[in-house]
């Protein structure tokens, strides 16, 4: 955990909208366990007044500019532009200066070795998996359902095949891969591997309907959540979401920066779950 | 310009009194934007700032408001946290043996649902010999019991000063609401009733709407609004308080820089407060103190008092 004050370097339009970028972070990738995020403030000057938290996508070296030289260690995020802070960022050069804090909060659990890794992610909620993913492959098979409205919202599934992961894309208008959504893929995915265990990343709307998929099929699930966040560190508590058992009467927050963002199904309180909240941008697409 | 003289160490001497607490600096973090200072601890040296404020304590835990609680406005942002906090007794439980390790004063932020709960949380904070002072939140707009209705009324805001009062035997800093119409009234109503010294300001109450979907960004409709937006309004209500009271005033509200800090200093501030800053930059603080230094430096001036309450009118 440490904040870096460092530089991009490269930031590239992968699909329309999505850019990939990556950071100099010396030391970083020793502490960076999947699902972990890092806070970044995208411009030195005000505004934007707050950080952004994104996903780590993987961490790795690229060798130096010409022979000799050191190995650069990088941290690699796939973004999507939304509004102001990403605008910012997809301006942003190789040699710019940006501050990123991190590695933040609790990422995936392993689980158990014996079941099936089945990995569900919707549009940019796919970040998270790919260090989740290269942790788990070593130990036996891992698929990837994906999910995204149209063929622009896939991305990286190359880089999953490269690790040896089976990938299946669905797209809500059929632009690629199964005309659908990925739940339905992982309905069929849960009845021929009954004793699979899943970990999903995506839309509030996409994990309450795979939460209620992996209840009906009795598999464990952990969850990535988006909250807002100003602190990324546990010290505002502006970023908790609904914890087990939370009613109006005896509501019980878990701090999703510290707590999370990871939560297994049932540290959570999926009746009321953000939905009605509208905290969770991914609503609103 | 003034004479100089050296300290001992050739530096200049940064550090202040407030209500008998020493601080060897006079920044410390705002309560409620630094937790309970473990969780800023791996970004910088806590050791290094006057003090640590903790998040506002109650008497029971307190969950909190519904989510969505904060949302970025124009240099700003507002938030509606509803004072959650782990309790008085989890406070010394579980953070306190972090604080009790860190060589620097620790301040108690605190409020009650009701004038009773006040004077108990008072007393128990009392009995705690590692706080070595603490900040009575009559002003928070973000919860509909207690908070700031005490901090809106002078008649209340005194009573609840004069009930704490009597229940600690430790410094007692008032932290003040600016929403209020003069606060002047109200800084003098708590100096009268027995506060040692005054924070002035807490958050502005605010409201923001998603233009989308019509509705309200926070599920509290309101919230408290705070960082770079709000610091002229606290400067000017810093300067107003100074002139009002003889306490010494903490200054509150938007400090980033530390030109913004050195701003409240002049107005009479005898310590500031860092709270959103905190979040953009977890090193504000330490920033902060070392151009604070810089500045005396620069000036020819070898003690933070020559700059305290320098504004030529
Ligand atoms: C743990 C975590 C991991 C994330 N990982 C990724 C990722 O890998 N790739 C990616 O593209 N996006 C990710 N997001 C969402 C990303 O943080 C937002 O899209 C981004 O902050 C929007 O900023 P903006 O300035 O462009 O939008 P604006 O709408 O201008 O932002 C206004 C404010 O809302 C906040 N905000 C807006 N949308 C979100 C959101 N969905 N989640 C949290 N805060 C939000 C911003 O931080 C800012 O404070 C993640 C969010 C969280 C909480
Ligand atoms: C997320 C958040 C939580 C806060 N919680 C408290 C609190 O518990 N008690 C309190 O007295 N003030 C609280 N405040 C107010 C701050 O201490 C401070 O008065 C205000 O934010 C203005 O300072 P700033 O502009 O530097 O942030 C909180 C502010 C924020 C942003
Ligand atoms: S973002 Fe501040 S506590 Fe989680």
């Amino acid at each position: 955990m440490k904040n870096y004050k460092t530089i991009v370097l490269s930031n590239q339009e992968i699909s329309p909208g999505y850019f990939r970028m990556r950071l100099l972070t010396p030391g970083f990738s020793e502490h960076a366990r999947p699902g972990q995020f890092l806070m970044m403030r995208v411009q030195r000057s005000l505004p934007p007044l707050l950080r952004r938290p994104f996903g780590i996508f993987r961490t790795g070296f690229m060798p130096g500019d010409c022979e000799g030289m050191e190995p650069k260690e990088y941290t690699e995020i796939l973004y999507k532009v939304v509004g102001r802070g990403t605008s910012i960022m997809a301006d942003l050069h190789r040699g710019d200066r940006v501050e990123v804090l991190g590695p933040l909060g609790r990422g995936f659990d392993a689980g158990d070795p014996g079941r099936e890794k089945i990995l569900v992610g919707g549009g940019i909620g796919l970040v998270p998996l790919y260090m989740l993913a290269d942790s788990l492959k070593p130990a036996g098979s891992v698929r990837l359902l994906m999910g995204g409205r149209t063929r622009d919202d896939i991305l990286a599934v190359t880089e999953f095949e490269r690790l040896g992961v089976e990938t299946y894309v669905s797209t809500d208008d059929g632009s690629l891969g199964e005309e659908g959504f990925v739940t339905q893929v992982l309905e069929r995915k849960l009845t021929k591997y009954p004793r699979a265990m899943v970990y999903a990343c995506g839309p509030m709307p996409m994990l309450d309907a795979v939460y209620r998929i992996c209840r009906k099929h009795s598999v464990p699930l952990q969850v990535s959540l988006e909250a807002l966040m100003a602190c990324g560190v546990g010290a505002c508590l502006g970023c908790v979401v609904k914890g087990a058992g939370h009613t109006e009467e005896t509501p019980r927050y878990l701090c999703s920066c510290k707590e999370g963002p990871v939560f297994r199904a049932e540290q959570l309180e999926w009746t009321r779950l953000g939905l009605e909240d509208g905290y969770c941008e991914g609503c609103k697409s | 310009m003034q004479e100089r003289r050296c300290t001992e160490s050739g530096r200049p001497d940064l550090s202040v009194d407030i209500a008998g607490i020493h601080l060897k600096n006079p920044v410390m973090p705002a309560s409620g934007t630094f937790g309970y200072g473990e969780e800023y601890a791996p970004y910088l040296d806590v050791e290094k700032i006057g003090a640590i404020v903790t998040k506002g304590l109650s008497l029971k835990p307190k969950a909190g408001n519904p989510t969505p609680r904060i949302a970025e406005t124009i240099s700003g942002m507002l938030n509606a946290i509803g004072l959650q906090n782990v309790g008085v007794d989890d406070f010394v439980k579980y953070k306190l043996p972090f604080l009790r390790e860190v060589n620097t004063p620790v301040i108690a932020n605190f409020f009650g649902n009701t004038l009773t709960e006040y004077g108990e949380v008072a007393k128990r904070l009392s009995d705690i010999p590692e706080i070595a002072g603490v900040e009575l939140n009559i002003s928070c707009p973000n919860v509909k019991k207690g908070g700031i209705v005490f901090g809106t009324d002078p008649a209340a805001a005194a009573e609840v000063v004069t009930l704490v009062r009597k229940n600690l035997s430790k410094p007692l800093i008032v932290k003040l609401t600016p929403n209020v119409t003069d606060i002047t009234v109200i800084a003098r109503a708590v100096e009268e009733a027995g506060a040692d010294a005054i924070s002035c300001i807490n958050t502005l109450t605010g409201m923001a709407v998603d233009v989308n979907t019509r509705r309200p960004r926070l599920a509290n409709r309101t919230g408290g609004l705070s960082g770079p937006a709000i610091r002229p309004v606290a400067l000017r209500m810093v300067h107003q308080v100074v002139q009002a009271v003889k306490v010494p005033v903490i200054g509150v509200g938007g400090i980033v820089r530390p030109m913004d800090a050195i701003e409240f200093l002049i107005v009479g501030a005898r310590a500031v407060q860092v709270g959103t800053a905190n979040f953009v930059d977890p090193q504000a603080m330490i920033t902060i103190i070392e151009g604070i230094e810089e500045f005396l430096i620069d000036e020819g001036l070898d003690d933070i008092d020559q700059l305290i309450g320098s504004l030529e009118l």
